[in-house]
């Protein structure tokens, strides 16, 4: 094997893109892997509209910093994963809110949410 | 398997904030010792060994060491604060195979002491590290938001947790935290991960424990009446919380299923439950997935003191991780209660004729869950 999934995630964040991976029977697969959950078989790549809903949100306070946003999105492609909701404050963050994907100015790239009327 | 092995001796360590120096096999080795003298077997007796902390990635081998244990069986077996129902289990087997007959399952952990973050060594996950999750507790969090969203459940359920915990603390010497506290405390403590005040988060304190498992025939040779094993349960779903599957349902369902139907009882039947807690929305999960209650009526089920002292159920009956001790790995200390309770050794809190009691172990962040059914002698 000459890339990791994870080389892979990462060069398509460079290039401002949301990378997932896609089993056999279509079903969206993430974090990256190298082979589909439940069966072993082999994945290909696709890259996400970067459209969906907040499935479960908190916020983080730690001592002697501003409380932050951790939630976790579905995607529309059916594929869910961690990050942030930026733009309003973390604990007017919903369950349900549509959210947009974004990336860090970061090296990598990190992808966070803007709410979607907001973008 | 029903009933094949027992458990035959059952010990905590020091528990809270122990003497300076102690170190995680220290509290390992004084527990195995207690519940050694506890059922009446001597070291020289154990030949299998079992044992996980987050301190020692090869646990048995320090226990073996400083015991002086040379065993033909051995599991390190980490998942968690689950290990040690899945040690249980997994003796039981190891037993039924010939493979020991004195099996030893042991914990011990001084994250207290040494503080959390050099006690638990998190692994890196390189899809949430950059969000900065506070782990465990953002995960828990996470869940808890999804289980008021979809069910409705509020926080002075979640409270009401808290509260029952630390009246059942107060009935029991040993537990860390013995002061009062009401819903408003729990409500008005400071957010850790909305929704979950520090008083929804279980204690950091140091603490182990142990028990001996053998064969149901040799226990009843012992000091202790038997604490029988009448089912067992495993099952996990992810490592990692955003990859379980549904934030409200876990892997209890299929442990908890396992371990009712391999010993032929209902969750009616049950008369104490210790349910692993490590913040207040964890017993609330497993009453529903256990099948105390349906899917989404935890949180009416806590309420009202029903879980407290002279409440309808039995639930964490020394105070659980909330109240009483939680090193970071508390599965070992929830079936120690479970053990004394059968045996009618509780004193304040002994819950009354009990004969049946389920030891629910969680790991991870809601990742691994083992179930363990026990009985007394009339249960078999």
């Amino acid at each position: 094997m000459r890339e990791s999934p994870a080389a892979t995630f990462e060069a398509q964040c460079r290039a401002r893109r949301l990378a997932f991976q896609v089993a056999p029977d279509g079903s969206a697969v993430f974090p990256p892997r190298l082979a589909a959950p439940g069966t072993g078989a082999p994945l290909q790549w696709s890259v996400s509209a970067g459209r969906g809903a907040v499935y479960a949100a908190t916020v983080v306070r730690r001592r002697g910093e501003e409380p932050s946003s951790v939630v976790l999105v579905d995607l529309d492609e059916g594929f869910r994963m961690m990050s942030r909701v930026d733009g309003l404050a973390p604990e007017d963050v919903r369950i349900g809110l549509r959210v947009t994907a974004r990336f860090t100015e970061d090296d990598p790239p990190v992808v966070f949410f803007v709410p979607e009327d907001a973008a | 398997m029903r009933g094949t092995v027992a458990i035959a001796g059952a010990a905590e360590s020091d528990l809270g904030e122990v003497a300076p120096g102690l170190t995680p096999v220290d509290l390992m080795v004084q527990a195995s010792l207690r519940a050694l003298e506890d059922c009446g077997l001597q070291v020289s007796d154990v030949d299998g060994l079992f044992a996980a902390t987050t301190q020692l990635p090869m646990a048995t081998l320090n226990l073996g060491e400083q015991l002086g244990v040379r065993p033909r069986y051995t599991d390190a077996t980490q998942i968690g604060g689950s290990s040690f129902m899945a040690h249980v289990d997994h003796a039981r087997a190891a037993i039924a195979a010939s493979l020991c007959d004195v099996a030893l399952v042991a914990y011990g952990s001084t994250q207290r002491s040494v503080g959390r973050s050099s006690a638990s060594v998190q692994e890196v996950a390189p899809y949430e590290a950059p969000y900065r999750p506070l782990l465990p507790v953002t995960g828990y969090a996470l869940a808890t938001s999804r289980h008021m969203h979809e069910f409705g459940t509020t926080r002075e359920q979640l409270a009401e947790v808290a509260v029952a915990a630390r009246a059942w603390a107060q009935l029991n010497p040993k537990a860390w935290s013995r002061g009062a506290l009401s819903i408003d405390d729990v409500l008005r403590s400071p957010m850790v991960c909305d929704p979950l005040t520090v008083r929804d988060c279980c204690l950091v304190t140091d603490g182990g424990g142990a028990v001996v498992v053998v064969s149901a025939q040799r226990a009843r040779t012992l000091r202790r009446p038997p604490v029988h094993v009448l089912g067992a349960g495993e099952a996990h779903s992810h490592r990692h919380i955003s990859s379980m599957p549904d934030l409200v349902r876990t892997a209890a369902a299929e442990s908890g299923a396992r371990a009712f139907g391999e010993a032929g009882v209902r969750p009616a039947d049950i008369d104490v439950l210790e349910l692993y807690d490590a913040f207040t929305i964890t017993p609330i999960l497993f009453l529903e997935d256990l099948g105390f209650c349906a899917k989404g009526e935890g949180g009416a089920f806590v309420e009202g003191g029903r879980i407290a002292p002279g409440g309808e159920v039995a639930l964490n009956t020394n105070g659980g991780g909330l109240s009483y001790c939680h090193p970071g790995m508390y599965g070992l200390l929830a079936i120690v209660e479970a053990v004394r309770q059968l045996r009618g050794e509780c004193g304040e809190r002994q819950v009354a004729g009990a004969h049946l009691a389920v030891a629910h172990g969680n790991g991870g962040v809601l990742s691994s869950q083992c179930t363990l059914v026990l009985g007394d002698e009339t249960t078999l």
